[in-house]
């Protein structure tokens, strides 16, 4: 019983991290609390005098090889000096939630959130979220803001499949080829799709590719049966690691999650490419928003400025992922043009589900899941 | 006669001084319990029979938690962890026993000192580290499953079966150390009595050798239950969600990138899983009391 009682140890004193703290109001103090914009402040000169005084960051599981995050945090440390606490740099969205609610009115609450939106809709009804709007704001897509600012998309990306060209004969560029014999053994995820929004997306990629729609995803899931019927599935979660040992040649991931493995796999003598599926692209962002409680309040909006300057926007797009404002950006050519050249091809514009599509799409997947590959 | 009364009144005043002195002796173990368990629980089940609404921020008491928890995919991955911590029990005490008796039998202390030694590392190597020793010997490209073309016989490592076999390497070695005590404790004299009756090999350990056992094999498959029931990384990085755990299940809950605002599911799952525990634990109490009797 020695494992089990440590395992009802461990989950025990998580629900008492979870129900123990009772919520203190934030200290509503300084100015920089309830700015809506850098104007309310008087300005971006004010805002960063103000946010260097904190001289202080908190941020939540900001993995540093995700998406360039590790360059992002360098660059803007460097520019304002301000120290940025990353804590747990590989945790999840839900955890970072959890980390913002249950610290409320404490010094290390986390400042921003960088978040998937079903989880900045969470932050949103637990009222974690102070709205406001950053320079860029007129340029970002309808869509993909809300209306108030309480949080915007940021930077995302297209579900690719990313393949080790050494050891296919011919890589594949839609859902439909996964199908074919050859891939037997071949293709992974990179997680699970009840943990993992990559995953996730993939089944959601995947229905649209093969007749379904963001209100039905159900042939994602029959796909992925086919898939495991035909012997082409491999449960395990991919990662560079798996890909080397080619265990999973195969990778159905964010495309610049795959393209950031490029590099390194190279070195390795893996010749890793990677497609969108033209049958299914299905892209998505995540979002920044400031934390209501944030004890730094004007260092959590430089920050949000930052990732929106011109200088933010590009460091996402050498790490291979789409900024929200990269289509201002080409236009009045500020984007870095080199690395927007190396991001793979898609054709057509993005849409993207409305929440109570999304949250159906989770329900059905996660109920559907295990039936469709167990 | 006449001192009777004095004696009547004297030892018991004695005892409850005695009793006042060694009280405080276990406070510190009760404050421990009620701090780092009963408080913890206590949460546990608060939560598990809450639901706060996301709009308001304000909770209720509600029995949709349990009731989500005991349905649809989470009542399969209880059932799948129940099965296959069953199975994986029953097959390792019945091979960590076997090996055990060998090791025994052999009367080699070098043997036995070499077989303990390895057990005890082997009982703790798993995990994540486990899952990828499994996956680079016996997955699809596994230096094993190439060699002996194990692919061409339809095996597949990230399946139940699989998973059995991944748990069975360190639960195998973690029965052979946990029964090894109470072989020993099975004296050659029962058996020499037992010869000397005219009793085989076969009636020796029907009638005497298990019963006697019988407690000792059962703790130590309720130990290994208890093992495979709480595993929980090398199931998620070898197979994922494709077989349904109630770990991974909780683990999920709790912490991912998808599903957003399932704490208190999460609480009740575990919930579910002492409620196990604790039945599991109920049926070896009794019985290892019976076992004290004979191996001390």
């Amino acid at each position: 019983m020695r494992r089990a009682f440590a395992g009802g140890v461990a989950v025990l004193v998580t629900a008492t991290a979870t129900g123990g703290c009772g919520y203190a109001p934030a200290a509503v103090t300084s100015k920089a609390a309830t700015a809506r914009s850098a104007a309310d402040l008087g300005g971006m000169d004010a805002l960063v005098k103000a946010a260097r005084k904190e001289g202080r960051l908190n941020v939540y599981a900001l993995a540093p090889d995700w998406a360039n995050y590790g360059e992002m945090i360098k660059t803007f440390e460097r520019k304002y000096g301000i120290e940025v606490n990353n804590e747990n740099p590989g945790g999840t969205s839900q955890l970072a939630l959890g980390a913002a609610d249950k610290r409320r009115g404490q010094d290390r609450a986390v400042d921003a959130l960088d978040l998937g939106t079903a989880f900045m809709r969470n932050a949103q009804g637990k009222r974690l979220l102070a709205p406001y709007k950053v320079t860029g704001w007129r340029d970002i897509p309808r869509a993909q803001k809300q209306a108030d600012g309480s949080y915007l998309n940021n930077y995302g990306g297209y579900i690719s499949i990313g393949c080790d060209a050494k050891a296919v004969k011919k890589c594949p560029k839609t859902f439909a080829e996964l199908l074919e014999p050859q891939y037997r053994n071949k293709i992974a995820l990179n997680g699970n799709p009840a943990e993992s929004s990559s995953a996730f997306s993939a089944i959601f990629a995947a229905a649209l590719a093969s007749g379904g729609s963001f209100g039905d995803v159900r042939p994602g899931l029959a796909f992925f049966k086919k898939l495991k019927q035909r012997g082409n599935f491999v449960p395990v979660e991919s990662s560079p690691a798996t890909i080397r040992k080619g265990e999973t040649p195969i990778s159905l991931d964010w495309d610049y999650l795959n393209l950031g493995y490029r590099k390194e796999l190279l070195a390795k003598g893996v010749d890793w490419q990677v497609a969108v599926p033209s049958d299914g692209p299905y892209s998505q962002y995540y979002n920044q928003g400031v934390n209501a409680y944030a004890p730094h309040p004007a260092a959590a909006r430089l920050w949000l400025e930052f990732l929106y300057s011109p200088q933010g926007q590009n460091i996402w797009l050498r790490g291979y992922s789409r900024p929200a404002l990269l289509d201002r950006m080409e236009k009045d050519g500020t984007a870095d043009k080199k690395a927007a050249a190396g991001l793979p091809e898609v054709h057509g514009t993005p849409k993207f589900p409305t929440p109570e599509q999304e949250d159906a799409a989770k329900a059905a997947i996660n109920e559907g899941w295990g039936k469709a590959v167990g | 006669m006449s001192d009777r009364p004095a004696t009547d009144a004297g030892p018991p005043g004695r005892r409850r001084t005695a009793r006042r002195l060694h009280w405080p002796a276990v406070l510190p173990f009760f404050v421990f319990l009620a701090l780092c368990f009963g408080l913890p629980a206590g949460a546990l089940v608060y939560g598990a029979f809450t639901a706060t609404d996301p709009a308001t921020g304000h909770s209720h008491a509600t029995l949709d938690n349990v009731r989500q928890s005991l349905k649809g995919i989470y009542a399969t991955g209880l059932g799948g962890s129940v099965q296959l911590s069953l199975i994986c029990a029953l097959l390792a005490t019945l091979c960590g026993t076997l090996i055990a008796q060998a090791v025994v039998a052999s009367r080699r202390p070098a043997l036995r000192r070499a077989v303990v030694a390895a057990c005890g590392v082997l009982a703790n190597f798993s995990g994540a580290p486990l899952a990828f020793a499994f996956v680079a010997t016996l997955g699809t490209t596994g230096t094993l499953t190439r060699l002996l073309s194990l692919g061409d016989t339809g095996f597949s490592l990230y399946t139940t079966a699989g998973l059995v076999l991944a748990y069975l390497y360190f639960m195998i070695p973690l029965m052979v150390v946990t029964v090894l005590p109470a072989l020993d404790g099975l004296r050659t004299q029962w058996r020499e009595a037992a010869a000397s009756c005219g009793a085989t090999r076969g009636q020796f350990w029907r009638h005497i050798g298990l019963p006697v056992l019988l407690p000792s094999l059962l703790g130590g498959a309720v130990l290994l239950f208890g093992t495979a029931f709480a595993s929980h990384a090398t199931a998620a990085v070898m197979v994922g969600s494709s077989v349904p755990l109630i770990t991974v299940q909780i683990s999920n809950a709790l912490a991912g990138n998808v599903l957003a605002g399932q704490e208190n599911l999460a609480l009740a799952m575990s919930l579910n899983m002492v409620v196990i525990a604790l039945l599991v634990m109920a049926v070896q109490i009794p019985l290892q009391r019976r076992s004290a009797r004979w191996l001390g």
